[in-house]
């Protein structure tokens, strides 16, 4: 993960207390007695509500609904991108849309949610600059599935053997080189 | 155990009050996010194509290898169970309160044990779910990989090598790995510490939630921990990081309580004392009350205040005190009074044999 100010995180932390000093932030007529920390993108607030004005609030809907936040979130920020694209191109075009699906980059803007995979490649241009926002990101470095993924595993496992093989050659071990090109010839066979 | 079992037994897994570091934290939680090649995401898929995906599903946990290594999945789908049956498996962690909004083709699997749960048709058309008790985030994360591998051999996930597993909402994308722990922080909250610890957690990618909350607080001082980035790192970097975090919080939590059992034990003894009293002798009793009382117990039982308590005890209480539980057990609706009545009654029975050091 990169380091610096590119971590998103989102943060609600809900306190209450019996008495308070200080007056509601809203109506100013009541004790504040929860108070409410929010983290969104490092950027802390912190509201001293009362128990009304809290409740209106529905401060705990981010509590019972973690990923609905996540989710709106996600949909502004992509949201913005499309804002900016529109201001350069034209207006009047068909929205982009997945060809699979139907699915229109309007609709994921709107819902956080995509159509189908199909919609990752169609939409790849906008998702990379987002995905990097929230996930300080754009590129998956886990698991790989046995099956579906193919020969994915492989071909990373190659690559690894030949950049083990340049430090190989480079500090002269030619006995250890010529084992790990004999590895890496085996595997290419396996992929055919 | 069959789903009829499940949904009338408070008892599940992840309450074993035998867990590691039992004490603070409750339990550990996978989530996979996985979706069949070829198809919608579930939000828009036709009837049609949401049944084709639940066949699948159903086809693929019945395998004969998946029984041999994790043992007899049952597949249920939703509109078979009471919408009282499908908030119980909302109470015991089983399922998301999303997934039983629209019971039609939707499905549940679970384990006899009920550590493995899984959502079919939720916001995903796989959502894979591993639940064990106390901190051992490694073995629940063990479990879910090799469900997921046994899953794969007949099901075609989507998956790209840019982007990992995709998922009907990106932030889930690439590993589709969501972990957490929930535990339990009275002493941290009682000094205001949590605010701080939060602030700390949320540059690491993890987000912290108060957990029962109903109103506008977290009652019964319960929390969880979980990773919110979830591409860019590997599964076992995720589940490294969440698990280095919770012991640190684990530490704090434990050092905190003991200073505040040898500064303030007359406080938090009457504290404990007290929510014995009311556990023991209300007749009424709302489901934030109990949950309060229920967070003192935890500590009541460090303290060695009361005999017969034990983690497991307190554990199952917190599920049987939830509404849809209650309802189940009297078999039919049940106004707020009549909840509150029922449930101060079970309690009553259930400390029947705990008694004052
Ligand atoms: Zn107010
Ligand atoms: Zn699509």
């Amino acid at each position: 993960m990169e380091k610096g100010g590119n971590y998103w995180g989102c943060i609600l932390v809900i306190q209450s207390s019996n008495k308070s000093e200080m007056l509601c932030e809203k109506c100013q007529k009541k004790p504040a007695t929860v108070h409410l920390t929010k983290i969104v993108n490092g950027n802390k607030t912190e509201t001293n509500l009362c128990e009304v004005c809290a409740q209106a609030e529905n401060a705990m809907g981010f509590g019972w609904k973690p990923d609905w936040m996540l989710q709106n979130i996600f949909a502004d920020l992509f949201n913005q991108t499309i804002a900016g694209n529109q201001a350069l191109s034209d207006t009047g075009a068909r929205p982009v849309h997945c060809e699979q699906c139907g699915f229109t980059e309007t609709q994921f803007a709107k819902v956080g949610k995509l159509g189908c995979p199909k919609c990752y490649t169609v939409f790849e241009n906008k998702l990379d600059p987002v995905l990097r926002r929230v996930h300080g990101n754009s590129v998956h470095t886990g698991k790989i599935p046995r099956r579906t993924g193919g020969t994915i595993s492989l071909r990373k496992e190659i690559e690894a053997l030949k950049r083990e093989l340049q430090a190989a050659v480079d500090r002269e071990e030619y006995e250890r080189a010529s084992e790990i090109r004999d590895k890496i010839r085996s595997l290419e066979n396996k992929i055919g | 155990m069959s789903i009829k079992d499940t949904v009338n037994n408070a008892r599940t897994k992840w309450m074993e009050g035998t867990g590691p570091d039992h004490d603070v934290v409750i339990s550990s939680r996978i989530r996979l996010a996985r979706n069949i090649s070829g198809y919608p995401f579930p939000h828009f898929m036709s009837e049609e194509e949401a049944g084709e995906v639940l066949h699948a599903v159903k086809l693929a946990v019945s395998s004969k290898e998946i029984e041999k290594v994790i043992g007899a999945l049952e597949f249920t789908e939703l509109n078979e169970l009471t919408a009282v049956e499908r908030q119980i498996l909302v109470e015991k962690h089983l399922v998301s309160p999303q997934h039983i909004e629209n019971p039609v083709n939707r499905a549940v699997v679970i384990t006899p044990d009920e550590s493995v749960s899984i959502m079919v048709n939720e916001e995903d058309h796989l959502r894979i779910q591993c639940l064990l008790p106390g901190l051992q985030l490694e073995e629940t994360w063990s479990l879910a990989d090799k469900i997921d591998d046994l899953l794969e051999k007949t099901l075609d996930y989507s998956f790209s090598e840019k982007r990992g597993y995709l998922t009907s909402c990106p932030t889930n994308v690439g590993t589709g790995l969501r972990a957490s722990v929930m535990m339990h922080l009275p002493c941290l909250v009682m000094t205001k510490q949590v605010g701080k610890i939060v602030n700390t957690i949320s540059h690491l990618g993890l987000a912290v939630r108060g957990y029962y909350g109903e109103g506008t607080e977290a009652y019964g001082n319960f929390f969880q921990v979980s990773n919110q980035v979830t591409m860019g790192q590997t599964e076992e970097e995720i589940v490294k990081n969440l698990v280095t975090v919770s012991k640190q919080i684990v530490s704090q939590e434990r050092t905190i309580r003991e200073v505040i059992f040898k500064e303030s034990k007359p406080y938090l003894e009457d504290r404990i004392y007290r929510a014995f009293g009311n556990m023991n002798y209300a007749r009424m009793m709302t489901s934030e009350e109990a949950l309060k009382n229920i967070s003192d117990f935890r500590l009541g039982i460090e303290l060695g205040v009361l005999k017969g308590l034990t983690y497991d005890l307190v554990n199952e209480l917190i599920i049987l005190t939830r509404p849809a539980f209650l309802m189940k057990k009297a078999g039919r609706n049940l106004t707020p009074e009549e909840r509150d009545s029922l449930r101060a009654l079970l309690i009553r029975e259930k400390l029947s044999k705990v008694r004052i050091n």
